[in-house]
């Protein structure tokens, strides 16, 4: 026990505890393709499933005929609704308290819907089985534009009572979900009506897909002997699947276990609950073996969960000098056929009421009316927060249009609206309590690091030289100035499906003074292994590298609401945080024994407990935690354990500053990045290296999300991305160099003053490139083009403002 | 993404090719580097019951230059094609091509054959055949015969090969002067928006021979007759470059797709061979 070094220094070194750029445990496996997802699993007697799906965007199933797939070799069983019907599962509720059909029940409402379960030996017979499946569908009007669907005669949920409630009040129309209001209508008519200055668009965020690396998938093992059910399977929130899985089928929540084993990315694809899972579950229970189901590329880009599809309407207002007076948001939201959206319960339009920014916005109104069509549902959160990314770019490309109306600098224009760094905590006209922030500090190190006047010179000098006949390329600066709510949430507004938002940790310190400690939250690529390990190291002083975190199995962990929405480390980083000071507490009263002293008389210093005023006399964490397992300490249990589930008291608002300089080529459409420079605060940062990886993963699916990326349909419904070829993924030769930066503002509520970072490069990035799309063609009157900004819509764009002629 | 079940072949010569072609008729397919056609299979788009691998097949590999001749072998992969030294310089053309192809996976399983043979519009090397006036070598039952790759295309997928033959190899003569294959692509990986190839023969300043052909604006290769005698006789100025671009225009057929509408395809195309002409004429 004596091997332990005295010099601080290397002492603070060995621990690699916060701010450490410590590398990531999980890339030893991941890099050599040893890593275990839900595919890897192999259970004997195994049997696999597939899908029947239509080939209908809206059509009645007048029957299903299952003889010739049930007569091939090797199949075992066809599931369809009927089969599920006396179980009540051919339905199955929705994140959103809407209900979803589990398999067509008369009708099929989205291409790609699940119409039938295939059974088989293998995953080829299936295949071959589905084919066999005879469906005789009677095609229905398709609806796919939501301004169209909410007033069309077309019904599309006959299922729902007409004229009743939904799950968020009244709807007005057979395909009208909800209403949804924040702010004062009145208060920001007046203002709005009444002002110097007013710009009005229409800003789209169009309907794309987090596409993870990985598809959705699960293997469900009912054991027929002793009652239990294990789920493996691709989730984000593997405890609150356990819960809904127990709801729905009655078996008592003991009896299940719910695994997430290494997850290859979920960006919110992996939340909602799906067909798949529930007919895993069933066949398992049916057949009494195994059942695997694992989605190929299209399936998951057709039918589960999209993001965005947003059509959002704003005014905003100003005086003439540009101080904005009112902010005026309508959004039509297309949530497709069934409302699956991934929301705190209360909050049918997530946080999109954070729309009004960065900036001080006296008044402000939303209204967000929900729509169903005949799209795949979804709705969830791609890489943000809870509809955070739609909310930020629509304030930034609002800014950017009341730039236009004023004649004025947008960055000015953000700089002479920031909430001031004093006016933190900062009450937001739209309800919300922002933690800290200093804007203007990080604002003019973005400016002053990309050099933004002399960018502006250059853009000047462009924009003549392109007149003059001598260039046909623009160059545009998109600025993008976000701040995200995160960490989701306090219980007392934020659940999912009843399930208050805490989060949880259960440590167990070893005797030998090594650690195991485990979380309600589950990584899909974020490295918590690496960054929990090191918020513990910090706050218990035993090294990170002697600390192995796990998540995601619900037998083993404590419960909590899972990963999305960046609230890992402000929910669950919290509860770490503080089970590691109960273990301390308890530490302290260890050592202070150990060195015959009273409690207050030691102090914790890095990795031990010294004497106060006499640091020569010591105890390690080693040795403090040997002792608690093999001395008698009078009034001490034995061990040293602790668990700490974190209800918090806000959300947490990580902000950033982001610049992208672009070449565009006005008569292809193509674009070049020159550069890009990301300023990111999300407080204390736990890993900067980690950190700079989050960045850059985020921004280039922003590139992709803002310059190609879409799910798009045509006038049947027919998904027309639903394939790698057309649904676009940057490879390195895509992605531009990013400079990265920060600004460190602690949140004042959090225990370490974290605030998550896993987010905010997508939900700043997006506007950061559109608006250089923008800016390139400002000179030339643009106001508003919308996403993505592939090749031909670039070109479009110059050839509406006649750049062609 | 699981093909229909399928019985898969091995033959290690052409006459077992073509044996095994003769037996099953339309139910079999030979597969060269499989990177069109196994996606086909695997979307359940092209249904093959008889799966015949080439790899095996003696005598269809390799390149040869001889005597202001090349001629590569069907089996050549694009990977092939890049790094053979003596063809980057007897027609460079074909490595500015074939770099512009998929991705660096893919073009070491696609073969030239399978490419030229596929009849896929998105294609790269067919236009380029075309404007290099090759000839494609097939063999069938009835033995060897030639076909003009200007005449091999009939519409999407439909080629003058017939199902039991297997093309064996691609002759041209090597090309003089300057060249330039330019494409307009989404991303790495992607077929073209639009593509063109051009070679141009100078003395003095003036054009002496000119072949143009253009990629995935119509459902079969565009090689434009009308765009080469544009350029001929002049000095590649400007107002003969638009003329060319103009008789190009007036030859291609593009259809609607995610890469964008008709309108859209039309100007890229445009912008695409105008820039390929200038590249070609700067190069001759
Ligand atoms: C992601 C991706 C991107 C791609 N991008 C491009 C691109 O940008 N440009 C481009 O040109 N190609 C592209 N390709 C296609 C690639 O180049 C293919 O490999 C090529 O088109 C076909 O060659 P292959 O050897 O793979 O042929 P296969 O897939 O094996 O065969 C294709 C067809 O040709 C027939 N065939 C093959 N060889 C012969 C022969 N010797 N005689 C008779 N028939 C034959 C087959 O029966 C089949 O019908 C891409 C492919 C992928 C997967």
């Amino acid at each position: 026990m004596k091997d332990e070094v005295d010099n601080r220094e290397e002492r603070v070194a060995n621990l690699k505890g916060m701010g450490c750029a410590r590398k990531r445990v999980e890339d030893v496996r991941f890099t050599q393709g040893k890593g275990n997802y839900v595919d890897d699993i192999k259970l004997p007697g195994m049997l696999h499933g597939d899908f029947v799906r239509s080939p209908y965007a809206h059509a009645r199933v007048k029957s299903i005929n299952i003889d010739a797939a049930m007569a091939l070799d090797g199949v075992v069983a066809v599931l369809t609704a009927k089969d599920l019907e006396p179980l009540s599962l051919h339905w199955m509720p929705t994140l959103a308290g809407d209900k979803q059909m589990v398999l067509a029940d008369g009708k099929v409402l989205f291409q790609g819907q699940e119409v039938a379960f295939v059974v088989a030996r293998d995953r080829y017979v299936a295949a071959d089985a589905v084919e066999l499946v005879e469906v005789d569908y009677e095609e229905l009007p398709v609806l796919i534009d939501p301004f169209e669907a909410i007033k069309s005669d077309t019904v599309l949920r006959e299922d729902l009572e007409d004229g009743a409630d939904g799950a968020h009040g009244p709807r007005r129309h057979h395909n009208h979900i909800f209403l949804w209001e924040e702010g004062d209508k009145a208060a920001t008519e007046e203002v709005i009506d009444s002002a110097e200055v007013v710009a009005e668009e229409m800003v789209y965020y169009h309907r794309t897909h987090p596409c993870p690396l990985e598809t959705c998938g699960a293997v469900a093992s009912m054991d027929k002997v002793n009652g239990k059910l294990t789920l493996y399977g691709t989730f984000q929130a593997p405890h609150v699947v356990r819960t809904v899985a127990s709801l729905l089928s009655g078996i008592e929540e003991h009896n299940i276990r719910v695994v997430s084993p290494d997850i290859g990315g979920g960006f919110g694809n992996k939340v909602g609950v799906y067909p798949g899972y529930v007919c895993s579950i069933v066949a398992s229970i049916v057949t009494g073996q195994p059942v695997k189901w694992v989605e190929d590329r299209m399936e998951n880009l057709m039918a589960t969960a999209f993001a965005r599809d947003y059509w959002m309407k704003g005014k905003i207002s100003a005086t003439k000098g540009g101080k904005i007076t009112g902010l005026h948001c309508h959004v039509t939201a297309d949530h497709g056929a069934f409302d699956a959206c991934a929301d705190p319960t209360k909050y049918p339009a997530g946080f999109f009421h954070i729309c009004t920014g960065s900036y001080d916005i006296p008044v402000a109104y939303v209204g967000v009316d929900g729509v169903y069509t005949n799209k795949a549902p979804g709705g969830v959160a791609y890489r943000c927060s809870f509809r955070v990314t739609e909310a930020a770019y629509f304030i930034e490309r609002m800014i950017e249009v009341l730039a236009m109306e004023l004649n004025m600098d947008a960055a000015e224009l953000r700089r002479i609206n920031f909430i001031r760094k004093d006016q933190f905590p900062y009450q937001s006209a739209l309800g919300w309590e922002y933690d800290s922030g200093d804007y203007h500090t990080a604002w003019d190190k973005a400016l002053s690091s990309v050099g933004y006047d002399d960018l502006r010179r250059e853009q000047a000098e462009r924009v003549e030289a392109f007149k003059r006949g001598e260039t046909r390329k623009l160059m545009g600066v998109g600025l993008s100035f976000f701040t995200e709510i995160v960490g989701a949430g306090p219980v007392k507004n934020c659940d999912i499906l009843g399930m208050g938002m805490f989060d949880s940790c259960e440590i167990r310190i070893h005797p030998t003074g090594s650690a195991i400690a485990r979380l309600g939250t589950i990584s899909q690529g974020q490295g918590h292994a690496t960054t929990f390990a090191q918020i513990l190291a910090t706050e218990t002083g035993i090294p990170a590298d002697s600390i192995t975190i796990e998540e995601g199995d619900t037998d083993t962990a404590p419960y909590g609401l899972g990963t999305y929405g960046s609230r890992s480390t402000p929910v669950a980083g919290a509860a770490t945080a503080l089970a590691g000071r109960k273990i301390r507490a308890k530490a302290q009263m260890i050592a202070a024994y150990l060195l015959e002293v009273h409690d207050d008389d030691v102090e914790f210093d890095v990795d031990r407990f010294v004497l106060k005023g006499a640091p020569e006399r010591f105890k390690t964490m080693k040795e403090i935690a040997y002792a608690a397992y093999n001395q008698a300490i009078p009034g001490i249990e034995p061990g040293l354990e602790a668990v700490s589930y974190y209800d918090p008291p806000n959300m947490t608002y990580p902000f950033g500053a982001y610049v992208c300089v672009m070449d565009v080529d006005v008569d292809t459409g193509t674009t070049d990045i020159r550069q890009f420079y990301a300023l990111d605060d999300c407080g204390t940062r736990i890993n900067p290296m980690v950190i700079e990886g989050q960045v850059h993963g985020g921004l280039t699916e922003a590139l992709a999300i803002a310059m190609g990326q879409e799910i798009a349909y045509d006038d049947l419904g027919n998904c027309k991305t639903g394939t790698l070829m057309d649904f676009f993924i940057p490879t390195a030769w895509e992605t531009p160099n990013y400079v990265t930066d920060h600004t460190e503002t602690p949140s004042p509520h959090h225990p370490i003053g974290a605030k998550g970072v896993g987010e905010s490069p997508n939900v700043g990035g997006v506007p950061a490139f559109s608006n250089a799309v923008h800016d390139a063609f400002r000179a030339f009157g643009l106001r508003q083009a919308h996403m993505p900004h592939d090749h031909w819509r670039i070109w479009k764009i110059a050839n509406d403002l006649g750049l062609h002629d | 993404m699981i093909p229909a079940p399928f019985d898969y072949y091995r033959p290690t010569d052409i006459a077992g090719v073509i044996a095994l072609l003769e037996e099953h008729g339309d139910d079999a397919r030979v597969m060269a580097g499989g990177h069109s056609l196994i996606p086909m299979m695997k979307l359940r788009m092209a249904e093959v019951p008889h799966l015949i691998d080439l790899q095996d097949v003696a005598g269809l590999d390799g390149i040869s230059i001889e005597g202001g001749t090349i001629r590569i072998g069907a089996m050549a992969t694009q990977a092939d094609l890049i790094d053979h030294a003596g063809l980057a310089e007897a027609a460079p053309i074909l490595r500015e091509a074939a770099l512009q192809i998929a991705d660096p996976q893919v073009r070491y399983m696609g073969t030239l054959g399978g490419n030229v043979a596929n009849g896929d519009p998105g294609n790269d090397m067919p236009g380029l055949m075309q404007c290099l006036d090759a000839q494609f070598t097939l063999v069938g039952p009835d033995g060897e015969r030639s076909v003009a790759a200007r005449d091999f295309y009939e519409a999407a997928y439909m080629t003058e090969r017939a199902d039991e033959e297997v093309l064996t190899s691609v002759s041209f003569a090597a090309p003089a002067g300057g060249y330039a294959y330019e494409k307009q692509k989404r991303k790495i990986g992607d077929y073209a928006t639009a593509a063109a190839a051009v070679q141009l023969g100078k003395e003095g300043a003036q054009c002496t021979a000119a072949s143009i052909a253009m990629t995935n604006l119509s459902d079969v290769p565009v090689w434009s007759q009308a765009a080469g005698a544009a350029l001929q006789g002049t000095s590649v100025d400007e107002t003969a470059i638009k003329a060319a671009v103009e008789a190009a225009l007036a030859d291609i057929d593009p259809t609607e797709d995610n890469r964008g509408p008709v309108a859209f395809k039309r100007h890229v195309a445009g912008v695409i061979l105008t820039r390929a002409i200038q590249s070609a004429w700067a190069r001759a």
